[in-house]
């Protein structure tokens, strides 16, 4: 348990007990056992709650409309009379009544029945309320799985759209690599990428220096101002780099393990270091 | 100065929470007064038979009388009486007759408290709910001092016990919480109190590794100590234990105490049976934490006994008055579900450093609250103050015979319902201190 910041010699039990339900909390959901989310899972909530069929203002309505009756039953109200002296004389006469029957299991029922519909009532008014919740989470639920698509598709979009610019950004490696093999073949050769040499970008003149070239410039300052020495940048051959051919054969050798040296070096700005020194190759 | 302590049954081999809690006060103020204990022949809670022989007798020192019982209790009258006392509308003499049937019903102690009244200055009456209580404190109702030990269960709704709550001279409550529900219950809040509680004799060199030794326990485990029934939440205990053990945990259970249910045949649930005090205190000393799962306690005095010994607690977050003792003395975790009880019980497993500072507040809370000079020093206090104040106003008398009868008394039950719940919470301004309650009015 990392996340409990409690100092041991200032203890306070009920900011440990709000710690323990926080962490509740968040646990909540994830707590279910297998078969617990197999049947929640296995049950189409939709086929008995439909928030859409559901009206907003169910439990306002419900609360609009009027109680069950009901009555207070106590053991004086059979004798009971808006008028003293009627009240009194049937509080006199009553040890002569109970000489007939005994009243007190008719008091006690109908007291017990009053005390009935009042919790019924309560408890009517709770199940509403709980329907309502139910109603409000499943609609709130609902809005949160929508955005949670919303943000896959728009996450689906970003890694098409990275996707398009790594291919474009492989191309043009290829095409200088390609270069390069007609001046040194024997270096360039680990760095395997000919299939995707179709797809390289046309080869710009060699007075102008290309969209490629210029990224390259920039990736190639970006790695020297990084912080780490050139040499480590570049490798033993850092003098030679900008011959393109010994940088070429650093790409290989620096791939990590189960990577196959002849695998295009990553592209983008998260590549750094000596996979810089690998695209320096002209 | 001349002490009566009155309670239901007395011995050294009682172990009720109660009994205990007499026995202990009446050691300890004999040490200050001249004390002598009225109690019953009755040995068994359940039936109050006379087991013991009437007269006097010496235990540990303490000087006692004991008288016998007029009649056992019937368990089914009882029964009965209760569901109709608890749960309809019902008379005064309905309240008397379940008060009767519960027992220990001796007349003959009764007649000699309102006899010998005079002879001593005070008399201390255990326990509210018995008929000893009950009749002995209205017969000297002027110098009772009544040590209530009340739980929250239906007995407390009980209409005769208000006027017993507003009508003797003194209270001495055992919690903050004990004290809330009376005076909600009652409104004697003009009733001399103060909030005292009970020590423990807590032996010098409890040791852990003889403990491990004896019964072959190695690794973590908590402890519960006490009668193993489920109306102390032991069932519930040991469903949680199981389910909190197959999440991959390395602690056991440990259960002391006499079975009255059954005990799951589980590889983490080790059940000693009912332990002498020293092997008890081995026990607790050797385990992690103690578990009290008792949503009913007026005080749990195993609970102190943990504090004493530097041992964290893992208490029922239902009881108000270990959950209450909890936050006062931030020496103890709660639970009110499974999921907090794993919370609670990982974070004692796995922050041993939390644990040793629960511990160590545990053993302040105890040392400035329940050690013995404490105890002492507020009983005798009370009675000083008694003696200086002008005596309190007569008890109100019994209905007559007619106005017993009347069926006007609601359902304990629904009394019950209208106490208001939850702890008696430290007070921020005196910087997480107890809210000084205990300071007497």
């Amino acid at each position: 348990m990392p996340d409990f910041n409690v100092r041991s010699d200032s203890v306070n039990v009920e900011q440990l007990m709000e710690q323990i339900r926080a962490r509740i909390r968040e646990k909540r959901g994830v707590d279910y056992t297998e078969e617990q989310i197999r049947e929640i899972a296995a049950v189409r909530l939709e086929r008995f709650l439909d928030p859409r069929g559901v009206r907003s203002g169910l439990l306002e309505e419900f609360q609009r409309t009027d109680a069950d009756p009901n009555y207070a039953f106590e053991d004086s109200t059979l004798f009971d009379s808006s008028k003293a002296p009627v009240r009194w004389i049937r509080r006199l006469l009553r040890p002569i009544l109970r000489l007939f029957f005994n009243p007190n299991p008719l008091f006690e029922a109908l007291h017990l029945q009053a005390q009935l519909n009042a919790r019924n009532a309560t408890r009517n008014r709770l199940y509403y309320e709980l329907l309502h919740n139910l109603v409000v989470e499943m609609t709130r639920l609902g809005i949160e799985v929508k955005n949670l698509k919303m943000r896959v598709e728009s996450l689906s979009a970003r890694v098409d759209f990275n996707e398009r610019r790594a291919r474009a950004l492989e191309s043009v490696v290829v095409y200088k690599a390609g270069e390069e093999e007609t001046t040194e073949p024997e270096a360039a050769a680990p760095v395997a990428i000919e299939s995707d040499a179709g797809r390289g970008a046309p080869a710009p003149e060699s007075g102008a220096p290309g969209p490629g070239q210029r990224s390259r410039r920039r990736r190639r300052r970006r790695g020297r101002r990084g912080g780490a020495p050139a040499a480590s940048v570049f490798g033993q051959h850092a003098p030679a780099a900008e011959g393109g051919a010994p940088a070429a054969v650093n790409t290989a050798a620096e791939a990590p393990p189960g990577r196959e040296p002849s695998a295009p070096p990553p592209a983008g700005p998260s590549s750094g270091g000596s996979h810089d020194g690998g695209d320096t190759g002209k | 100065m001349k002490l009566a302590v009155v309670v239901q049954r007395y011995g050294s081999a009682i172990n009720g929470g109660a009994e205990a809690h007499a026995r202990y006060i009446a050691e300890h103020l004999a040490r200050h007064a001249d004390v002598e204990v009225m109690t019953t022949c009755a040995l068994d809670y359940l039936t109050w038979r006379n087991e013991l022989p009437a007269g006097r007798e010496e235990v540990n020192g303490v000087p006692v009388r004991r008288f016998p019982v007029a009649h056992p209790r019937d368990p089914q009258k009882f029964a009965r009486l209760s569901v109709h006392v608890f749960e309809r509308p019902h008379s005064i003499g309905d309240e008397l007759r379940w008060l009767d049937a519960e027992g220990p019903t001796s007349p003959a102690l009764v007649k000699y408290i309102r006899a010998h009244e005079h002879e001593h200055d005070f008399w201390i009456f255990f326990s509210y709910r018995y008929y000893q209580s009950y009749h002995g404190a209205r017969a000297a109702a002027p110098r009772a001092v009544l040590v209530p030990t009340a739980e929250r269960d239906s007995t407390i709704g009980v209409s005769i016990f208000a006027p017993l709550f507003r009508g003797v001279r003194a209270l001495m409550y055992n919690s903050h919480e004990e004290r809330a529900m009376i005076e909600a219950v009652a409104g004697n809040e003009g009733v001399p109190a103060v909030v005292v509680g009970v020590g423990s004799q807590i032996p010098a060199d409890p040791q852990a590794g003889r403990f491990r030794q004896k019964f072959g326990i190695a690794g973590p485990f908590v402890v519960f100590v006490g009668r193993v029934d489920p109306n102390k939440g032991c069932d519930e205990l040991f469903r949680y234990v199981e389910r909190y053990v197959s999440g991959g945990s390395r602690f056991s259970l440990v259960v002391i105490g006499k079975p009255l249910m059954a005990i799951p045949d589980h590889p983490s649930i080790r059940h000693l049976g009912f332990l002498d005090d020293q092997d008890k205190y081995d026990a607790i000393a050797a385990a992690d934490a103690l578990i009290i799962p008792s949503p009913y306690e007026s005080l749990s005095m195993v609970t102190l006994e943990a504090w004493a010994l530097g041992k964290p607690v893992l208490a029922n977050g239902r009881c108000d008055v270990l959950k209450g003792q909890c936050l006062r003395s931030n020496a103890g975790l709660f639970y009110d579900n499974y999921q907090e009880f794993a919370g609670a019980l990982r974070m004692l497993e796995e922050r041993r450093d939390v644990a040793a500072a629960l511990g160590d507040n545990g053993r302040r809370f105890f040392r400035e609250h329940y050690a013995w000079p404490v105890i002492e020093r507020k009983y005798l206090d009370m009675f000083d103050r008694l003696k200086r104040e002008p005596p309190s106003p007569p008890m109100e008398p019994l209905p007559n015979w007619l106005e017993r009868r009347r069926v006007d008394r609601r359902p304990a039950i629904e009394l019950v319902d209208r106490i208001p719940v939850g702890p008696v919470r430290p007070a921020a301004s005196t910087g997480g201190e107890p809210r000084l309650q205990e300071m007497a009015r």
